[in-house]
Parts: structure tokens; sequence; C-alpha cells
């Protein structure tokens, strides 16, 4: 039942925030915050009140499942298992900073944006514990919607491109994984007469090849389109860097996650045989856009475009473990999963930061921030030393724990992986060197230091990043369950 | 005495933790006693983990504290473990010790720095990473180690970060080394793949049973851990970032790119023996490598003109006599030569940097000058130095260990006389350099006035490391000198014993020969350099080109720039705006062009609407009697 | 003898060609609209001799429910026509185009 209040308190919340901005901003971002910290408190309360250990048997924590249209199988049926749990835990941290970040910097149709914000959020959440493919799908919906508005009304100059780009390539994805789903249920439903389109009841499919191939491939290409896999990432950039802040977080930090999770949960379980025949082509496709995305970032100009194709450099690392088809490879997915939210995000509030500053996206025009903020500048080191693999920074674990694996599978592809390790070391000090060191330019007065607010965004994101990297054995165990079932089937 | 050595890594990283949070609110004097405090606690707990270690061995002769464990995950399990053992020993001595005299330097030298507390913490970083690089007992905490001393490299060479070639450096070092460090993070893949574990002694106790000596796994492995060695290490053809960090300050470069960081190759080549052993062609490879290296870069040596530029070329040289010995097996005398080093050259170094400090932050040699009347500690301090760096005979400490290398060159199983002959050059060459540095910069007349003289605790640091200097090789004697062995004995502990040659020819006559020729470098330095400023006859055109070609470390900058930087840059530069969009918008302009096509038949006469539709209609009308 | 439904069905489609002749060739929109109820009357015509050849009543319904719509239209053109040439002052077809891209 908890995950019920967890995603009605995000819907209703939303739509208190849009109903009271009218009278007054600052009450309504109060509930934004209120309602976001309820929904995070929500299942962390509950994971320190039962303390859950997840047994060899029975991965699912907590399972929930009610009536919505019975005529045609279609059911609300959420659950939680270790993989849905911290990816829970990740979009409410997120989820928390992204509404801090737009504290200041959205001052008009505030409640409008909050609502989209929140209810992406509930989309989110609901995302990854929908066990109900017509629900899922429902979410999914729910989370692209508000985020084209987001990108569209709140968004930069270019934010209009930005937001159709986004939504017709997302969209085009959702509809061949509709067509997808209603496929299986009605496979499903002519083999055994019984309509359904929940999750545990589809996975007893039998397909044949061809059948299996084709439906798989519509769900894969929903989700890496979502992840991004090269050459289906352009929307990314564009949609990145023209959203405000919280969007660019939330986009980086959450939604491409939506992706990876989607294969972990349903492309690999229900379709094994099929996944592992194209297995080859998806590492060898993850492969190039680690690269591939690196160089482009390297070339970049715009700061957030330069850490958006560093999202695509780092999402290749996914799929490539993913479809490595082993335990350590698919552990160092979901650390990845974790880390990459974690550190992209924060160079995207970074970015947000300097540009409420400098007003301008330009790292020709920067330089010498070190001089004018020097606690930014080091958290701006942290943090690009976390994209560039440094160890004791969580990226390092999960890119580790990726490419040892998947050298047992395919030595040539690790790599060449390894030398986007190189490559991004060459971006992210592109990054820091433009940004932060150097000659300090601007002739007005310098810039000021972080903020309290702000304070509390990085430190958050700080202490996430170094604990991920110097003890992550409770997300390994807590995720641990869901690995060697996936790997085993 | 083992739930000692968390402490060791644990005070430095707390002074990183104070310095980097609360630095900007301390004042000066609490800055520096923590920043060098931490240092000389964490050297202080080393001594006395030494004392407890050569009384009384522990089991095994290793100390070992498990701390948690890192990662878990299938067969693979990682833990942040620390072992120390005989040769661990030496080199946490090496950094705790070297790196409290560099740090209490420091405190005196970067008194005048705005930044101060970013200095300290940045090096204190620096210590830790360190420490946990030597101090792992697995593959991937020194890994961690190994990227840490990286990136505190990366952050001290660009200290100075307002001015942009500071910056340039710091990339270029942080870039060139990743190279190295994806090579051996490739190594670390392959050897869990085929040994199945990555802790150090399991690797090692496993690796003979498992792969056959010469196998081409072997080979392979061995030479991806090399080339992570060579990165950090500085050696051909990896070796063009050195000569740049010294745009960091110069305790930075005494403490990581003299005495510690650089020399993370050889440790790790040494902690590795077991591999290295089963695989001959590295070896071979290596010894190859050092000698050519440190033949090129002492030639480059010769002509610089900035005086940590002459160093910086010295250390690449000199590790490179590290990676010789290491090569033909004699694991003792390059450690031991790591030893000694590690005093003179961050010795030089800090001299250097009194020196730079002195003249109004001038690095070019030929303006300094007549600073022995000066100056006198600096003078005789450096000198100490200098007789080191270029082996006087049994006046310096780096004779003994660079007469080692000499011998073994020519004499273990796997040398040749060719190395030897290269060493030898190259030991010439050294004096040549060594003695050019001094006359010029102590000799001759007066060039730049000096305007600060250094402070007691800039001169104390250097005072011990000059005495260290001279008297650190005293511990380890040749054979056919005196039967004092104690460093050889005590790093064999570890390390293999060096296999020599059946048949050997006289060690004395090695020695005469290498003394002779150190001599006549020091005595052709002499002709060339005293007295004569100017240094007309190096203006000649022939002697010009040989010099610009030396000046710029035989062009590998050019080299790179052309094969590597330019394409890349040009690559990406090409595709900025991603050729993959272009088709997206292909699509989105197909379309757009569809439409004005079609909107031209949108013209808002009604009678052509009226045509179309009738048009239509005898259309279908026609399929239907035609089909 | 050529049937009689026969007849009526080619007075029917004359009727038709020319109502279409007046919808392509007249410029005044009255006109035109004239010549759609010229059209209508011959479906309606064609209606009526199809249900009298088959002996059948829907014919004969048909054509009420087109003399239903064309009242309907001529009532809603009529209307229309009004109002153009309210705002135009004119019902020239070949002026009025408002509605081209």
């Amino acid at each position: 039942m908890i995950l019920v209040w967890m995603i009605v308190v995000l819907l209703a919340g939303g739509v208190l925030c849009w109903l009271v901005a009218q009278r007054n901003q600052l009450i309504c971002r109060w509930i934004a915050l209120i309602a976001v910290v309820t929904a995070f408190s929500i299942p962390l309360g509950w994971y320190l009140r039962f303390k859950p250990v997840v047994t060899a048997g029975n991965n699912w924590l907590i399972d929930y499942q009610a009536n919505w249209i019975p005529a045609y199988g279609i059911s609300f049926h959420l659950a939680m298992d270790g993989l849905s749990f911290v990816l829970i835990l990740l979009t409410f941290l997120l989820g928390t900073l992204a509404v801090l970040c737009s504290w200041n910097e959205i001052r008009e149709r505030t409640g409008f944006y909050f609502f989209n914000l929140l209810w992406t959020l509930a989309g989110i959440a609901g995302v990854f514990v929908a066990m109900d493919l017509f629900l899922f799908y429902f979410f999914w919906e729910v989370m692209l919607v508000p985020m084209y508005f987001l990108i569209a009304i709140y968004g930069d100059f270019n934010r209009r491109y930005a937001a159709y780009k986004f939504f017709l390539f997302t969209q085009t994805g959702g509809l061949l994984m509709l067509l997808s789903i209603l496929a299986m249920y009605f496979i499903h439903g002519q083999q055994s007469g019984n309509y359904s389109f929940d999750y545990f009841t589809l996975l007893n499919t039998t397909l044949n090849d061809t059948a299996a191939r084709w439906i798989m491939l519509g769900f894969l290409i929903a989700f890496v389109i979502k992840l991004p896999m090269v050459p289906l990432h352009n929307w990314l950039p564009d949609a990145h860097s023209e959203a405000p802040t919280a969007g660019s977080l939330i986009l980086a930090g959450l939604l491409l996650k939506t992706g990876a999770y989607g294969i972990i949960r349903f492309v690999l379980p229900m379709f094994p045989q099929a996944s592992a025949g194209i297995g080859w082509l998806a590492m060898l496709l993850g492969v190039i856009g680690i690269v591939y995305g690196a160089l482009l970032a390297f070339a970049q100009t715009d700061l957030k475009r330069l850490i958006a194709y560093t999202s695509v450099s780092h999402m290749g690392f996914v799929l490539l473990g993913v479809f490595a088809f082993r335990e350590i490879a698919l552990q160092g997915v979901v650390m990845q999963l974790l880390t990459h939210g974690i550190s992209t995000g924060a160079l995207f509030v970074m970015a947000g930061m300097l540009k409420e500053r400098l007003h301008t996206r330009d790292i020709d025009q920067m330089g010498g921030m070190w001089t004018a903020m020097p606690h930014m500048g080091a958290i701006g080191m942290l943090f690009v030393m976390a994209s560039l693999g440094l160890p004791f920074l969580g990226n390092f674990v999960a890119e580790f724990l990726v490419l040892i694996s998947t050298f047992d599978v395919s030595p040539v592809l690790t790599v060449i992986a390894s030398v986007g390790l190189v490559l991004s070391a060459l971006y992210s000090l592109r990054i820091m060197q433009k940004v932060f060191l150097g000659q300090l330019q601007t002739v007005t007065q310098p810039p000021a230091d972080l903020s309290a607010r702000e304070w509390v965004i990085v430190a958050a994101l700080t202490v996430a990043i170094v604990f991920l990297g110097l003890y992550p054995q409770p997300v390994i165990d807590m995720v641990g369950g869901v690995v060697t079932g996936i790997v085993r089937s | 005495m083992h739930q000692l050595l968390p402490y060791i890594p644990a005070f430095p990283i707390l002074g990183f933790l104070v310095l980097s949070l609360f630095g900007r609110k301390l004042s000066k004097p609490v800055i520096a006693t923590i920043g060098a405090g931490t240092v000389c606690l964490s050297a202080l707990i080393t001594i006395i983990l030494g004392f407890s270690f050569l009384q009384t061995e522990p089991p095994g002769g290793v100390y070992d504290q498990l701390l948690w464990s890192w990662f878990s995950v299938g067969n693979l399990s990682v833990d942040i473990d620390l072992r120390v053992d005989a040769l661990t020993l030496v080199f946490i001595f090496i950094i705790t010790f070297v790196g409290a005299l560099i740090h209490i330097y420091s405190a005196f030298f970067m008194w005048h720095d705005g930044d101060y507390a970013r200095f300290f913490a940045s090096m204190n970083l620096f210590v830790c990473s360190m420490l946990l690089l030597v101090m792992a007992d697995n593959l991937v905490l020194m890994y961690l180690g190994w990227e840490g001393v990286g990136l505190c490299s990366y952050l001290l060479i660009g200290f100075w970060y307002e001015v942009p070639s500071n910056c340039r450096a710091a990339n270029k070092a942080f870039l060139i080394t990743r190279i190295g460090d994806t090579a051996l993070l490739i190594g670390l893949f392959l050897l869990f793949k085929e040994v199945g574990t990555l802790n150090i002694s399991g690797i090692l106790h496993q690796a003979p049973d498992q792969f056959a000596t010469g196998s081409s796994n072997i080979v392979l492995i061995t030479i991806l851990l090399l080339a992570g060695g060579m990165g950090k290490s500085a050696q051909l053809p990896l070796q063009t970032w050195l000569p740049d960090a010294m745009a960091g300050p110069s305790p930075v470069s005494a403490l990581i790119h003299a005495a510690t960081m650089v020399t993370a190759g050889v440790y790790l080549i040494a902690r590795m023996h077991v591999l290295f052993q089963l695989s001959p062609v590295t070896m071979v490879i290596i010894a190859i490598i050092g000698a050519l290296t440190l033949f090129v870069a002492g030639c480059s040596a010769l002509a610089q003109t900035d005086i940590k530029r002459i160093l910086a070329y010295s250390t690449i040289s000199q590790i490179g006599y590290m990676f010789l010995a290491l090569g033909v097996g004699a694991w003792s005398a390059a450690i031991f030569h790591f030893f000694t080093h590690a005093f003179f050259k961050a010795l030089l170094f800090l001299a250097a940097g009194v020196v730079i400090e002195a003249l109004h932050h001038e690095h070019n040699i030929f303006m300094m000058g007549g600073l022995r009347k000066r100056m006198p500690v600096v003078f005789i301090t450096f000198l100490a130095g200098a007789a080191a760096l270029s082996a006087l005979p049994l006046v310096s400490a780096g004779f003994f260990s660079k007469d080692a290398i000499l011998w073994y060159s020519f004499s273990a199983a796997n040398g040749n006389p060719l190395l030897w002959l290269m060493a030898l050059a190259g030991a010439f060459i050294t004096a040549l350099y060594t003695t050019r540095l001094m006359l010029v910069v102590f000799w001759g007349e007066t060039r730049t006035p000096v305007h600060r003289q250094p402070g007691q605790g800039m001169v104390i640091p250097l005072v011990v490391l000059a005495f260290l200097s001279v008297t650190a090789g005293f511990i380890e004697w040749p054979h056919n000198m005196l039967h004092l062995t104690l460093f050889s004995a005590h790093v064999q502990k570890v390390l293999p014993e060096t296999l020599l040659k059946t048949t050997l020819p006289s060690e004395s006559l090695f020695q005469l020969i290498a003394a002779l020729v150190t001599l006549a470098g020091v005595f052709l330095g002499y002709i060339l350099y005293y007295g004569k400023p100017g240094i007309r006859w190096q203006q000649s055109p022939a002697l010009a080109g040989i010099r610009e070609f030396l000046f710029g470390g035989w062009k590998f900058d050019q080299l790179y720039n052309f094969l590597f930087v330019k394409p890349f840059v040009f690559i990406t530069r090409i595709n900025k705006s991603d050729v993959i969009d272009k088709m997206y918008n292909g699509i989105a302009q197909a379309g757009l062009r569809l439409n004005s096509w079609f909107s031209v038949s949108q013209n808002g006469s009604l009678r052509l609407y009226i045509v179309g539709v009738l048009a239509g209609i005898l259309f279908i009308i026609t399929l239907q009697l035609l089909l | 003898m050529i049937d009689s439904a026969h007849m009526v069905l080619m007075v029917a489609t004359v009727l038709f060609a020319l109502g279409l002749v007046g919808v392509l060739t007249r410029k005044n929109v009255v006109f035109m609209l004239i010549s759609v109820e010229i059209m209508l009357n011959a479906a309606g015509l064609a209606f009526v001799a199809a249900g009298s050849k088959w002996q059948q009543p829907d014919g004969q319904v048909m054509f009420l429910f087109i003399l239903a719509m064309a009242a309907a239209e001529v009532s809603i053109g009529l209307a229309l026509v009004l109002q153009i040439y309210h705002q135009h002052k004119t019902l020239d077809v070949d002026r009025l185009k408002e509605l081209r891209d």
C-alpha cells in the first residue's frame, strides 16, 4: 500500500501546487518540497522500520494488487523488489533536489511548473513499480507529457524545437512498445484463454522465435531511445541543454534510467533467447555510444550540451553491461544507473547555477570560476572526477564491474570501451579547464559562491557519490537477488 | 603492530578533510600545523612500525589489516585491506619521511601564497593516495591509489591555475598517465580472467601454476602492467608530460615528480615481480626501455636552460636506470636506487625552489650565477645532491646505487654489454649536465641579485636531505668492497636475488671504469662551462640544430601533436554538430518539403477543388471497371 | 424497345452532367448552388427510376431524404452566400480565395 501512497502524495501535491500558486508562490514551493520529501520518507521509513532482507527465493519486498479494468485483464498492480527500491530512492533523492533547484529559477507560472515536476516524478516512480504492462504504459506517458511541458514552457531559447524532438522520439518508442504490449496480450490470451496485462502472467508466455524477436524489438527500441543508444540519441542533447535545471536533472538522472530499467525488467526476463540473439549487436552499439558520445562531448562549447553527450557516453556502459548477461556486469549496470544519476545530475545542477550567475552556457565565455567560487570549484572538480571514473567515487565501481565482467565475454569490445575512459578524461578535464581554471574573465563583480540552499543540494549529491564509491556493498546486496535471477534465466 | 597500519594513511586524509572543508576559515599557522603535522605523525608511526618490523619480523613477513569489504559480487571480491611487507616498508618510509620534510619546507615556501589551505589539502591527499597505492593488498585498491596520485598531481601541477600554460601542463600530465592507467586497468581485467582474483599475494602465489613461462597471456598481462608503469614513471614513449609538470610549485616537483609518484611504476613492477619473471620478453623490453629512456632524457637535460626542467629530465633518466635494473632482474638494486634517488632528487628540487624564490622566480640558469658566495647553505646542500646525482665515487649515495645498476646491467643473467654501454653513456651525460648546472648557477658572475635568503624552516629539510644524500648509500656496499648489504638483505625478504652470469669479469674493473667515466663527465663539464658564461661555442649553427632538437626533448611533443592531437581535434571539430543529427533533421526537412509541394494545390480556387473531386471519382470508377 | 427505366437514367445522367458543367463553369456562387441542386435532383431521379424498375419503395424513400437534405443544404448555402456577399461585396468564386495556403 505504501507504493500507492507514494505516488498519490506526488499527484495530489502537484494538483495542490497548481491551485495554490494563484495566491502565493512561496507556499506553492513549500507544498512541492513537502510532497516530495513525504514521498521520499515513505519508502525510506518503511525500509528503516522493517529492514527487509532479500532472500534467495523471493525477491519481492512489497506486492500490491487491485482491480482496475477487470474486463480487459487490467489491474492496478504495483510491486517492488531490490532493483525498484534503489531506483525509487534515487528518484526521490533527485526529485527533492530538483524542487530545491527550481526554488529561485522559476518565477513565472510556478504552479503549473511544480505540477508538471511532481507529476513527472510520480510517473517515474510509477514506472519503477508498475507490474501491469498497461499500467506501466500509463505511467510511461505520465512521465513523458509533463516533461514535454517542462521543456516547452520553462526551457531556454530553443525550447520548442527541443521539446518537439524529445516528444517525437520518445513517443515513437512508446507507440512501438504499446504495439508490443498488445501483441503480448493477444498472443498470451489466445494461448491460455486468460487475457491479462499482468507482468507475472505474461512472463510465462511461450513465443515462437520470430514473434519473440519482433515483440522484443518493440520493447527494446522504446527503451534504448530513452537510454539513449547511438544512433537514437539525438533528442537527448537538445532536450537536456534546453530544459530548465531541474528538468535536466530529472532527464539525465531519472528518465534515462527508466530505459535501462525497462531492459532489465522486461526485455531480458520476457525474451531471454531473443535478447541473447542480438546481445553482441547491442554491446557493439553500446561501445560505439561510449566512444561516439565522448568524441562529441569533447567538441561542444555549450556546457549543458557537453554534459548531455557525456550521458550518451556513460549510458553506453549500461548497454554494454546489460547484454553481457553476467552477474558482475549487471551489478555494475545498476551501480552505473545510480552513480550516473548522481554525478551527471550534479554536473547539470552546477551548470544551472553557473547559468543563473553568468547568464550563459558557453564555456568559452567562462573561466577562472575557481577564483570567484572556490567552493563550487572544489565540488565541480569532485564531480568532474566522478564522471571520468576516478576510484573512491561511485562511477568507478560501476564502470569497473561492467568492464571486468564484459572482458570475459568480449575482450575486444572491452578494450575499446576502456579507450572511452581516456576520452572521458579528455572531455572532463576540458570542463574543468574551461569553466573553473584560468583567469577570471568577468569584468563586473565576481559571481557569488554557493548559497545555503545550493550547499544542501551539492552536499547531498557529494555524500551519495562518495558513499557509493567507498561502500557500495549495501546496494549490491539489495539488487543481488534480482540480478542472479535474471542471469540464471 | 598491525593495528597501526590504518593510521598511516588516515592522518593525511584527515588533514585533507579538515583543510578542504574548513581551510578558508583557518589561520595560516593552523593550516601549516595540520598540513605538515599529519604527515609527520604518519612518518612517526611508520618509523615505529619499521623498527618493530626490523626487530621482530611479523609472521609471514607481513603486517596485514582488513578495514572493510569494498565490494563483493559473484567471484569478485575486493577489500579495503592494508598490507605492509619489506618492500612496502621502504616505500612508505620514503613517502612519509621525505613527505614530512617536504611538507615542513612547504609550510615556509608557500607562506605568501593565497591558497595555502588548498595546497596542503592536495598535498595531504597525495600522501594518502600514495600510501594506499603501496599499502594496497589488492590491485583494485592499488589502482585507487594510482588514480588518486594522478588526481593530486593534476591538482598540484595546475596549482597556479590562472596561468593557462600551467593548466595545459596539468591536463597533459593527467591524460598521458591516463593512457598508461587504462592499459593497466585492461591488464587487471585480463589478470582477473586468467587467475580469478585480484589479490596481490593470491596472484603472486597462483601465477607460476597458472601461466607457462613466456605464454602469450602472461606476456600480454605484463606488457599491459608495464604500460601503466611507463605512464606514471614517465618512461619512453610516455615521458613527455614530466618536463611540463614542472609548472607546479617546487615542493610538488620534489615530492610527486621526483621522490614518490613517478616511481610508482617501479613499485608496480617490483611488486608483481613473479609475473614479470614468467615473461622474459617483457623483462628485456623493460631493460631496453630503461636504457633508452635514461639516454634520451639525459641528452635532453644537457640542452635545457630552465633549472627545473633540467632536474625533470634527470628524473626521467634516473627512473630509466631503475627500469633498467628491474629489466635485468636486479630487483634490490632498482629499489635501492629509488631509495637514494628520493633523497637527492627531493633535495635538488627543494634547493632549486629556494634559488628560484630568491631570484624573483627566475628559472633560467643563465640568468643565475655566482650563488656560491651569496647562498652558501643552499650551495653546500645542492652540491651534496649534485654529487649524488652524478654518482661521485664513495662520497655520495648515488654512487652506491647507480654502481650496482651498472654492474648488474652487465653481469646479471639477462644483462648485456650494450645495456651496460648505454648506462655508462648515461652516467657520463649525467655527470656532464650536473656539472653544467652547478657551474652555471653557483660560479661565475652574479646576473640576478638575491632578494631573499631562505628561512630556518626551509634550510633544515635541505640539510637533513643533504646528509642523507651523502650517507644513505653506506647501508649497502658493493660485494668486492665491504660485506655490508643491509638494504638488499631487507628487500630480498620479498624480492628474489639477482641471478648472475656464470663467468664474470672483475667487478672492481667495472667500478673503476664507471668512476672514471663519471669523473670524465665532470671534467668535460668543467672545461666547457667553468668561467665561460657566454658559452659561445654553443652558438655555432651545427650545434644549434642539435641543441634545438634536444631542447625540445627530441621533438616528441611535436610528433605526438602531429600524430594524435591534431587528428583527434580535427575529427571532433568536424563532427561537432553530430552527423547523425543531420539524418533526423533530414527526415524533418523531407516532411517540410513534401508539405510545400502539396500545399501548392491548396490555392483557394473552388473550381479546381471540384475538378479534383471529379478526377478522384473518375479514377475510382475506372479502377473499379478495370479490376 | 428501350427500357423506360433506362431512358429515365439517361435523362438523369444528362441532368447530372448539366449540373456538373454548371458548377464548373459558373462564376456566381448562387448559380453554382442551383447547379448543385440540379445534380441532387438528377440523383433523386435516378433513385425514383430504380425504385419503379424494381418495384420497391426504397427509391422514393431515398428521394424524400434527398429532398430534405437539399432543403437544408440550400438554406445553409444561401445563408452563407448572404454572409459572403456582406463581407466581400461579390459572389464571384474566382475572387473568393481566402482559404488558400
